[in-house]
């Protein structure tokens, strides 16, 4: 499994989507303008939703290269059962993607004239939210798998998967930067984030062997 | 006599081709008479005036486009477990009728609130899940269109329908937390309503059986375009069927 995690850091994603987060922070300012008082009160919003993108951006990378090699087809009869496989995957995704989003998200709330006190539960709430983030995309990448063109097709597959998951992890960074009780919010989005990861793989990997067959 | 007897395709188009009829006449009976009823037999609200008289259509509307999706839920399950045919063809067949009601009870509701709460969209939590519930039926329906083995596309689809289900319930708690809202709360299956205890913010029996009827019409509306989409979807693969094999003997 180590050497999988290896493959997919040698894909070159590993940069992209941190780059995508990078480019979309700077260009909300240009769009919205740079008043400071404005940029403080969407940043929490802002951060998040461009994670939610960029982790969605990598997602067709992210079993279309087995597929297309064959080499899902080798994972599928392998001992290992097929919704490991597919945990370690979305593990692997994160880990190339949603951590290194987590880390770069402080040094862009800057750019957004983030609250001080909206720092910390900036990083707490991407570092919950995003192993959700992308066990759900996993589950949209396999249902998209075997089809040509199936990028656009499952980003309004895993869209609607992801409001939960938004709604709550933003409504945490939002209320930490003003300063409020952050306690309800945090909960639910630990909630969401633990059953996706304990229930999803399973649907995933249903998924898969369908595409398989 | 058993429900599963009608996983038969040939079985299912008989005999939803003999009820078929009687579904459309009594369908249009029903939504006619009570629109009728409703627009011209009973008088304006005092405060919302004529304008409380969308409710006909907005909310069997709307209780449909939840409701459809439940049903797809079933007919997903059934297909999973089961493997009838029909029922995964029914989930496909029910799927744009779903996106419509929906869309029926966005339009309505935008319509009405323009005047009462003089805006077209706040974001509300009902208004919000609404269209969340609009984007899960195009993502379903676009999985659908997007395979050509109808197997793999009934199974997939299925898979979606069972997660989605998951989210959109979990969407539906948490616009609620994220917003509070402007909508009222439901007034005619509470409770408190049905017992009759609460005179406050039931919706009024004047207002209440007209409305029924139209429930009772668009409820029958659905069940005939759910049977007469699914008999067609069903004679669509017949003719691929057929097709195929004219070309294997060609």
């Amino acid at each position: 499994m180590r050497d999988l995690r290896l493959a997919l850091r040698a894909g070159g994603g590993f940069g992209l989507g941190l780059a995508f987060f990078l480019i979309m922070t700077v260009m909300v300012p240009l769009s919205v303008g740079p008043q400071p008082d404005l940029l403080a009160s969407i940043a929490p919003g802002v951060l998040w939703l461009g994670a939610l993108l960029a982790c969605l951006l990598s997602l067709d990378r992210l079993l279309a290269l087995d597929w297309e090699d064959g080499s899902l087809d080798l994972l599928a009869t392998a001992p290992l059962p097929l919704e490991s496989t597919v945990t370690i995957k979305a593990l692997a995704h994160w880990i190339t993607t949603g951590l290194p989003l987590v880390l770069a998200a402080p040094v862009l709330g800057v750019l957004l004239n983030l609250p001080l006190a909206g720092f910390k539960w900036v990083v707490i709430s991407l570092l919950l939210g995003t192993p959700a983030l992308s066990v759900i995309g996993t589950f949209g990448a396999a249902l998209t798998v075997g089809l040509k063109r199936g990028g656009l097709l499952m980003s309004l597959l895993v869209m609607p998967l992801y409001m939960p998951t938004l709604i709550f992890g933003a409504e945490v960074a939002r209320r930490g930067a003003i300063g409020m009780d952050v306690q309800t919010p945090l909960l639910m989005l630990a909630g969401i984030s633990a059953a996706s990861i304990a229930l999803l793989p399973f649907a995933s990997a249903a998924v898969l062997r369908i595409n398989l067959r | 006599m058993s429900i599963w007897e009608y996983a038969n395709p040939k079985k299912f188009i008989t005999t939803t081709e003999r009820v078929l009829p009687v579904l459309w006449a009594a369908a249009a009976l029903c939504i006619g008479g009570g629109l009728i009823w409703g627009f011209f037999f009973t008088g304006d609200e005092v405060r919302q005036g004529s304008t409380v008289k969308i409710i006909y259509l907005h909310v069997p509307a709307a209780m449909l486009a939840i409701n459809t999706w439940v049903m797809m839920l079933v007919t997903s399950l059934v297909w999973l477990v089961r493997r009838h045919h029909v029922s995964a063809l029914a989930a496909r067949a029910a799927a744009p009728v779903g996106l419509v009601m929906t869309l029926i009870a966005l339009a309505t509701g935008a319509i009405w609130g323009q005047p009462m709460w003089g805006t077209w969209w706040v974001w509300d939590p009902r208004l919000t899940s609404f269209l969340i519930l609009f984007l899960f039926y195009l993502g379903y329906i676009a999985l659908w269109e997007a395979i050509d083995d109808p197997d793999t596309a009934a199974d997939l689809t299925s898979f979606l329908c069972l997660v989605g289900s998951v989210f959109a319930l979990l969407s539906r708690y948490a616009v609620n937390f994220w917003n509070q809202g402007l909508h009222q709360g439901a007034s005619i299956m509470r409770a408190e309503a049905v017992i009759g205890t609460d005179t406050q913010e039931k919706v009024s029996n004047i207002f209440f059986y007209p409305l029924l009827l139209c429930i009772i019409g668009f409820v029958l509306l659905f069940v005939a375009l759910v049977f007469y989409r699914t008999g067609t979807e069903i004679r669509a693969r017949r003719i691929k069927a057929l097709m195929a094999r004219e070309r294997v003997e060609a």
